[in-house]
């Protein structure tokens, strides 16, 4: 077993103790990159054909209210025209303040919100602090920028962001394009094949005076109807009892929302849509 | 070609051990507690951002005295190696043990092979099950798991003397302070108030991540009814 980095010598010219000054010192993808590059799904860069279209169709929808923010993702992963997988998760905790939203090809995109909360927890233990909001964020958008070569072969990642700052006390959201392109939204923000759809929805929907409780029920809406008009986007599985997956982040950090209460809201939302 | 006086290897290892040790011994010791909860880390530091107890991993903390910039560079390299692992394989198959032998085969490369010894003595501690495991490595390498509680610096001796006393299994976790509290105190024979402890530990009940610092606040309170029964004490 051998410690990783600069230990006794990395051949920086520091001497035993390493470059003190190395820029990616606290970077857990840098150090992947570093010691473990077959293991880091971003160097990925032949050519060749189009990867095969394994392209999970989603909505992942982010609401800001006025003590936090909630975020919301669908559960349907597909395969061209086949549903490949009906209770995926495409919300994770990044760390205690933030939550990731993913959108793209189902592999690739998972890898990275795995990535992404060890980065943030390895920030954290090494620096003794959290990362700002912002630099989260920037952190997330540098991701997305290392996947383009995948992302040219058709293995598309496109987060969402929602997380609260503590020092702030604000919640922010922010949205991402391919190239790896940050944008902060102020209210609401969604993402994945779905997502035009859930945001007309939110747009009829949303208030800046929302409290939690109708935050989680304008996003469970906007869900409901991207899922009525996007094939690849999963609609409450009453059946099997799978509901979409709503985390609230605020003062109090990430909490997820448990089925039985979304159960409970969605079936509110069917009750008011009867007939429509 | 300029002639090396001949020093016998005994030498050699002999002064670099009496270097390392006398600049281990110019700092603050730290003693690692078990208590009903998990493991407690309490040390002297007059420093609020400078730590000597550190988080590793999900169920792995860090604890050091000596030289501070040599045990932050080890401790980054542990954190390290960690998070590498858990990305890998799984969360579960990080193990304090596999951090341990880590960090012994680096000190140990380093007390025979450079010039200058690490100036370090460590502490890692891993929630496992019910139990606690604690490992101990000196600034050459050597390694050991301890039971229940161990200090480490200066006036590690004269701690675990006075917690071999001390400890009970099974205490709570205030208990666990007041007595390690009470050891570093009896070793260093002056008082030291609860604004230079630095506390932290491992809590089994926490969620995924068990590393916990306390905060002076709540370190004050902890340590109160041991400081009203010792006034008591005194009045008598």
């Amino acid at each position: 077993m051998r410690l990783p980095g600069p230990l006794p010598d990395g051949g920086s010219g520091f001497g035993a103790m390493g470059d003190p000054f190395d820029l990616s010192a606290p970077s857990f993808s840098a150090l992947l990159r570093r010691q473990v590059p077959d293991a880091f799904a971003g160097t990925f860069s032949g050519g060749g054909p189009a990867a095969p279209d394994h392209v999970e169709g989603t909505t992942i929808v982010a609401l800001a209210y006025g003590d936090g923010v909630v975020i919301a993702g669908d559960r349907r992963a597909t395969s061209g025209n086949v549903i490949s997988k009906r209770d995926m998760r495409k919300v994770f905790e990044a760390d205690r303040w933030s939550a990731v939203g993913i959108s793209g090809a189902a592999g690739p995109a998972m890898e990275m919100a795995k990535i992404f909360a060890t980065e943030l927890e390895h920030y954290e233990k090494v620096e003794g602090a959290p990362l700002s909001l912002e630099g989260k964020a920037n952190k997330l958008a540098q991701m997305v920028r290392v996947n383009l070569p995948l992302a040219m072969q058709g293995l598309v990642v496109v987060p969402l962001f929602a997380g609260y700052d503590p020092r702030d006390r604000v919640a922010r959201i922010y949205e991402f394009d391919a190239a790896g392109g940050r944008y902060e939204e102020r209210r609401f923000a969604s993402t994945g094949s779905g997502g035009r759809d859930a945001r007309g929805s939110l747009k009829a929907r949303y208030r800046p005076d929302l409290d939690r409780a109708a935050a989680a029920d304008t996003v469970i809406e906007a869900l409901w109807d991207a899922a009525d008009e996007d094939s690849a986007t999963g609609g409450p599985d009453l059946v099997r009892g799978i509901y979409p997956l709503v985390a609230v982040i605020d003062a109090d950090g990430y909490t997820e929302l448990d089925d039985q209460a979304v159960a409970e809201r969605v079936q509110a939302v069917i009750d008011g849509r009867r007939g429509r | 070609m300029p002639m090396m006086p001949y020093v016998s290897p005994e030498q050699a290892m002999k002064d670099k051990a009496d270097y390392a040790r006398k600049g281990i011994s110019r700092g603050k010791s730290v003693v690692a507690v078990a208590y009903d909860g998990g493991v407690l880390f309490v040390g002297e530091n007059p420093s609020t951002t400078l730590r000597k107890i550190s988080e590793i991993y999900d169920r792995i903390a860090f604890a050091a005295v000596g030289k501070y910039n040599e045990f932050e560079q080890l401790r980054v390299a542990g954190i390290r190696l960690a998070d590498a692992k858990g990305y890998q394989y799984a969360r579960e198959d990080v193990t304090g043990r596999a951090l341990a032998n880590a960090y012994a085969a680096a000190l140990g490369g380093a007390f025979t092979e450079s010039f200058k010894p690490f100036e370090v003595e460590l502490l890692v501690a891993e929630i496992a099950g019910d139990g606690v495991e604690l490992y101990h490595i000196l600034y050459d390498g050597s390694i050991g798991d301890e039971e229940g509680f161990v200090a480490i610096g200066g006036s590690a001796e004269a701690i675990n003397e006075r917690l071999k006393e001390a400890f009970r299994p099974g205490m709570s976790r205030d208990q666990a302070l007041q007595s390690a509290r009470q050891a570093l105190v009896g070793a260093e024979d002056r008082q030291i108030g609860a604004e230079r402890l630095e506390v932290a530990g491992l809590d089994r009940n926490r969620g995924r991540r068990k590393f916990f610092r306390m905060t002076p606040a709540a370190v004050a309170s902890a340590l109160a009814p041991a400081e009203d029964e010792a006034s008591a004490r005194a009045d008598r």
